[in-house]
C-alpha cells in the first residue's frame, strides 16, 4: 500500500505538476531533478499547504489529501527555519510529541537528544547552536513525532560537505522502517542515501528508478540538469569543447 | 479554532460599526438638509482642507530639513514627533490656549508693543490645533518618503554633479509627488471627525463641523432625526476620504534597495541657516504648548475639583477595557489575514470611515427606547473607543504577523501547533514587541479620548478629558490645566508601561 498519488495534479498559474505513483510503506527515495520543476511544490503538497487541483492522496489506502498539515502521517524538515528561536531546544523537541507542551514526556525529549548526540543541550536556544547541531535538533523532533513519512526539503544544504555526509548517515541509521523522500541536487547524495529516485521533470513526477543505473544513464532531461553529454542530445555535445 | 476567531471577530466589528450607521439612515429618512447642516458641511470641509494643506506645508521643509542635517538630539526629535499622536487632545488645546489664547503669550507680546491681539477662536485657532496635532504625522510621513530615496539613485546624483536645485528636480519633487497626496488625505480624514477642538475652539454659526453638529443636535436641541441626518452626511463625508485616502495610499518607497543608507548631501551657506531655523521654529512650536500645560498645570494640582480622582479611575477604566479589547481583536484579525483572508483587511479598518459620534447616535437611538442611555455610558465609550482604536492597533500588527506567517506559519502547521498553544507559544513570545506598542498607544488613545462619552455622559460617570472640556467651559482654566497635566501623565505612563512590557524580554 505505501503512498500513492492517484492522477494527483497541482496547478499553480500556469505551472502545472501530474503525479500518478505508488511508493512502498518503508524506503529511502532521492527527488531530483531541475530547478523550477517542483520538488518543492509536490513536497509542499504532499505536506499539505499546496492543495491538489485534481486526484488524490492515500496513505495506506485513507485518503490525506484534505487533512490539514500537521494531521498528515508525515513529518518535514524545511530549507531553514526549522526552530523556533524563542523556544529553548528541549521545548522545539518537545513540539514533536504534544504541541501545547502542558502533558509532556520530557525525559523522551532527553532521550531524542541523546540519540542525535546532542546530550545536555535542551536548554539551549537555537541560536547557540552550530547549523549542524540544529539540523540534527531538527531530525529529532522529527523521530520523537514517529510519523511514518518523513519528508527532506534539503535541510543539510547550508551544511559543509563532511557535515552534510555525517547527518544523512543519521538520518539513515535513524529512519530505517520510514518512508524518507529527499530533495537533492547532489548525485552523490541521492547515491550514498537512496537505492531509488524518483525524478521530476517535465511536469510530471516519475516513478522510482534504480538510482545508480538512472545516474549513470540519465534520460535527456535529467543529463542536461546533470550537466552529463548524452548520446541523445547531439547538439550539446558538439557544444561543449571541454567535454571530449 | 484561529479561523472561526476571525470570522467572529469580522462579524462583530462590521456588526458594531455598521448597525449603528443603518439605524442612523433609517431615521433619517425623509428629512431634507437645512442650511445649518450645509454650512457645517462647507466648515467641517474647510477646516480640513486648511488644516491638511498648512499641515503638510509645514512638514515638507521640517522633514527635509530632518532627512538632511545630522545634529544631537536629532533621533530624539523625530522620536518626539510620535508624542502628540499620544497626547490627549483637549491637553494639546490647553496647552494652545496658553499660548495663543486671549491671556496667552502671543497676545501677552502683541498688548506690550501695541499690537491688535489675535483671537484662537474660530476657523484660525481649529486649523492651528490640527496644525499642531497633525503637523507631526504628516512630518514623519514625508520623511520616510526622504529616507526611502536609495542610495544609488544618490550616488548616481552625485557622481553626475547635481546641485540642489537639480536634486529638487529630479529626486526630491518626483518623491514629494508621492508622498504628499497620502500625507494630505490623512490629515484631511483626521480633521474631518475632529471632535475635541471643535468643541473648545469653534462652536457657533460660523465654526460648526457636522461632527460638534451632531453633539448639539442629541445634547442641546434633543432633535433626533437631525442627528441622524447630519450623521449620514458625516458618514458620506468620512467614508468617501477613507475611500479616496486608501486608492492613493501606496506601499512605501521605490523599491527597497539595500538597507546602508546614503546620507543626503547637506548644503552649506543660506540652505544651512535655513534648515537650522525650520528645526527651531517647529520645536518651539511643538514643545511650547507642552511646558505651558506644564506651567500651568503644576500649581494647578493643589486645588484640583473632586470630580477630577473619580474620572481618572473611569479613564483608566475604560482604557483597561478598550485597548486589549482593540488589541485582541486586531491580534485575531491581523492573524487571519496573514494567513490569507483578504476580506479581514478593509473589516479591520472599517471604523476608520465611521466618525465616533456617528456610532454614538446610532448607538444613542438603538438603546434609547429601552434604557437611559446615560445608564450605558460606560459599556457604549469603551466599545466605541475600542472601535476607534482598533485601525491603529491591526497598521502596527498587520506587517508583523505577515512576517511571522511567512516565517513560521509552515512550521508551526507541519506541528499541528493551532489556537491556545499557537497564541502562547508562537505568537506571544513573537509579537511581543509590536504588541506592547500597539496596547499602550490604544490605552493611552483611550485615555485621552473625548467623543462619544460628551453624548451620553450626566455627571456620573465622566472621564477625565469630559471633567476637563467642562472645567473649560466654566473657565476654571487653572484647574482645567491641572486635570490636563494629570490626564497627560496618565496617557504617557500607560503607554510607557505597555511599550515597556512589549520591549522587556524580547529575545530572538
Amino acid at each position: 500500500m505505501g503512498l500513492s498519488f492517484e492522477q494527483a495534479e497541482i496547478r499553480q498559474g500556469s505551472f502545472v505538476l501530474g503525479a500518478d505513483l505508488a511508493l512502498p510503506p518503508e524506503g529511502h527515495f532521492a527527488v531530483i531533478g531541475p530547478s523550477g520543476a517542483g520538488k518543492s511544490t509536490l513536497f509542499q503538497s504532499l505536506a499539505g499547504f499546496i492543495p491538489l487541483s485534481r486526484g488524490t492522496i492515500r496513505w495506506q489506502g485513507q485518503r490525506i489529501d484534505g487533512l490539514p498539515p500537521g494531521q498528515r502521517p508525515l513529518s518535514i524538515l524545511f530549507q531553514d527555519q526549522n526552530l523556533f528561536p524563542h523556544l529553548t531546544v528541549a521545548q522545539n523537541l518537545g513540539l514533536g510529541l504534544d504541541p501545547s507542551l502542558r502533558r509532556l514526556d520530557w525525559a523522551a525529549v532527553e532521550q531524542a537528544l541523546e540519540a542525535v548526540g546532542l546530550a545536555g543541550l535542551g536548554p539551549r536556544k537555537p541560536s547557540q547552536l552550530s547549523g549542524g547541531q540544529q539540523s540534527r535538533a531538527a531530525l529529532a523532533r522529527a523521530l520523537l513525532r514517529a510519523r511514518p513519512v518523513l519528508l527532506l526539503d534539503e535541510p543539510f544544504a547550508a551544511l559543509g560537505p563532511a557535515l552534510k555526509a555525517e547527518m544523512l548517515e543519521l538520518v539513515a541509521r535513524m529512519t530505517g522502517d520510514k518512508l524518507v523522500l529527499m530533495i537533492t541536487h547532489d548525485p552523490n547524495d541521492a547515491l550514498h542515501f537512496a537505492p531509488q529516485t524518483l525524478v521530476v521533470a517535465n511536469g510530471s513526477v516519475q516513478p522510482p528508478r534504480a538510482t545508480a543505473s538512472l545516474l549513470t544513464n540519465p534520460p535527456p532531461d535529467l543529463a542536461h540538469y546533470l550537466g552529463q553529454p548524452t548520446r541523445a542530445i547531439p547538439a550539446r555535445v558538439g557544444h561543449a569543447p571541454h567535454h571530449p | 479554532m484561529a479561523r472561526r476567531a476571525g470570522a467572529l471577530i469580522a462579524g462583530g466589528v462590521a456588526l458594531a460599526t455598521l448597525a449603528p450607521v443603518a439605524v442612523v439612515m433609517a431615521q433619517a429618512g425623509g428629512r431634507g438638509l437645512t442650511a445649518p447642516d450645509l454650512a457645517a458641511l462647507r466648515f467641517t470641509a474647510l477646516q480640513a482642507t486648511l488644516s491638511a494643506l498648512a499641515s503638510v506645508t509645514c512638514a515638507v521643509p521640517l522633514a527635509r530639513a530632518l532627512a538632511r542635517r545630522r545634529f544631537p538630539g536629532r533621533g530624539a526629535l523625530i522620536t518626539a514627533l510620535g508624542a502628540p499622536f499620544l497626547l490627549p487632545v483637549i491637553a494639546a488645546v490647553l496647552g494652545l490656549l496658553a499660548i495663543f489664547g486671549r491671556s496667552g503669550l502671543l497676545n501677552a507680546g502683541l498688548r506690550a508693543l501695541g499690537l491688535p491681539e489675535v483671537s484662537i477662536f474660530g476657523l484660525g485657532g481649529v486649523v492651528l490645533a490640527h496644525v499642531f496635532l497633525n503637523m507631526p504625522l504628516a512630518t514623519r510621513m514625508i520623511l520616510q518618503g526622504w529616507q526611502a530615496i536609495p542610495a544609488e539613485r544618490l550616488r548616481l546624483a552625485e557622481s553626475l554633479g547635481f546641485t540642489p536645485r537639480h536634486y529638487w528636480q529630479h529626486i526630491e519633487r518626483p518623491m514629494l509627488q508621492d508622498v504628499v497626496p497620502g500625507a494630505l488625505l490623512a490629515v484631511f480624514a483626521i480633521c474631518l471627525t475632529s471632535f475635541a477642538v471643535v468643541l473648545t475652539l469653534g462652536g457657533g454659526p460660523a465654526a460648526t463641523t457636522v461632527e460638534l453638529a451632531i453633539w448639539q443636535a442629541v445634547r442641546f436641541e434633543f432633535d433626533l432625526p437631525r442627528a441622524a441626518s447630519l450623521a449620514v452626511l458625516q458618514v458620506l463625508a468620512c467614508g468617501g476620504a477613507v475611500l479616496l485616502a486608501g486608492l492613493v495610499a501606496r506601499p512605501s518607497g521605490f523599491g527597497a534597495g539595500l538597507d546602508r543608507v546614503l546620507p543626503l548631501p547637506a548644503p552649506a551657506g543660506w540652505r544651512k541657516g535655513l534648515d537650522a531655523l525650520v528645526i527651531g521654529l517647529a520645536s518651539l512650536f511643538l514643545a511650547a504648548p507642552l511646558l505651558a500645560v506644564l506651567a500651568r498645570g503644576l500649581p494647578g494640582l493643589a486645588g484640583m475639583p473632586a470630580a477630577v480622582w473619580p474620572a481618572a479611575a473611569t479613564s483608566l477604566a475604560v482604557a483597561a477595557c478598550a485597548a486589549p479589547l482593540a488589541v485582541g481583536a486586531a491580534l485575531t484579525l491581523a492573524l487571519g489575514r496573514a494567513q490569507g483572508r483578504r476580506w479581514l483587511g478593509p473589516v479591520a479598518m472599517l471604523p476608520m470611515a465611521i466618525s465616533q459620534l456617528v456610532l454614538g447616535t446610532g448607538l444613542f437611538l438603538i438603546v434609547f427606547p429601552f434604557v437611559n442611555p446615560a445608564s450605558l455610558t460606560l459599556p457604549v465609550t469603551i466599545l466605541v473607543t475600542a472601535l476607534t482604536a482598533l485601525p491603529f492597533a491591526y497598521r502596527i500588527l498587520a506587517p508583523e504577523t505577515q512576517t511571522l506567517q511567512a516565517d513560521y506559519g509552515r512550521l508551526a502547521a507541519s506541528l499541528d501547533l493551532r489556537g491556545g498553544a499557537a497564541l502562547r507559544l508562537l505568537v506571544l513570545p513573537r509579537l511581543r514587541r509590536p504588541l506592547g506598542f500597539a496596547l499602550g498607544l490604544c490605552a493611552a488613545l483611550a485615555i485621552g479620548d473625548l467623543g462619544v462619552i460628551a453624548l451620553f455622559a450626566t455627571e456620573d460617570g465622566q472621564t477625565l478629558p469630559l471633567v476637563i472640556s467642562r472645567l473649560m467651559g466654566a473657565y476654571r482654566m487653572g484647574q482645567a490645566a491641572g486635570a490636563a497635566l494629570i490626564l497627560v501623565a496618565l496617557a504617557f505612563a500607560v503607554f510607557w508601561i505597555c511599550d515597556r512590557w512589549g520591549r522587556h524580554g524580547t529575545e530572538l
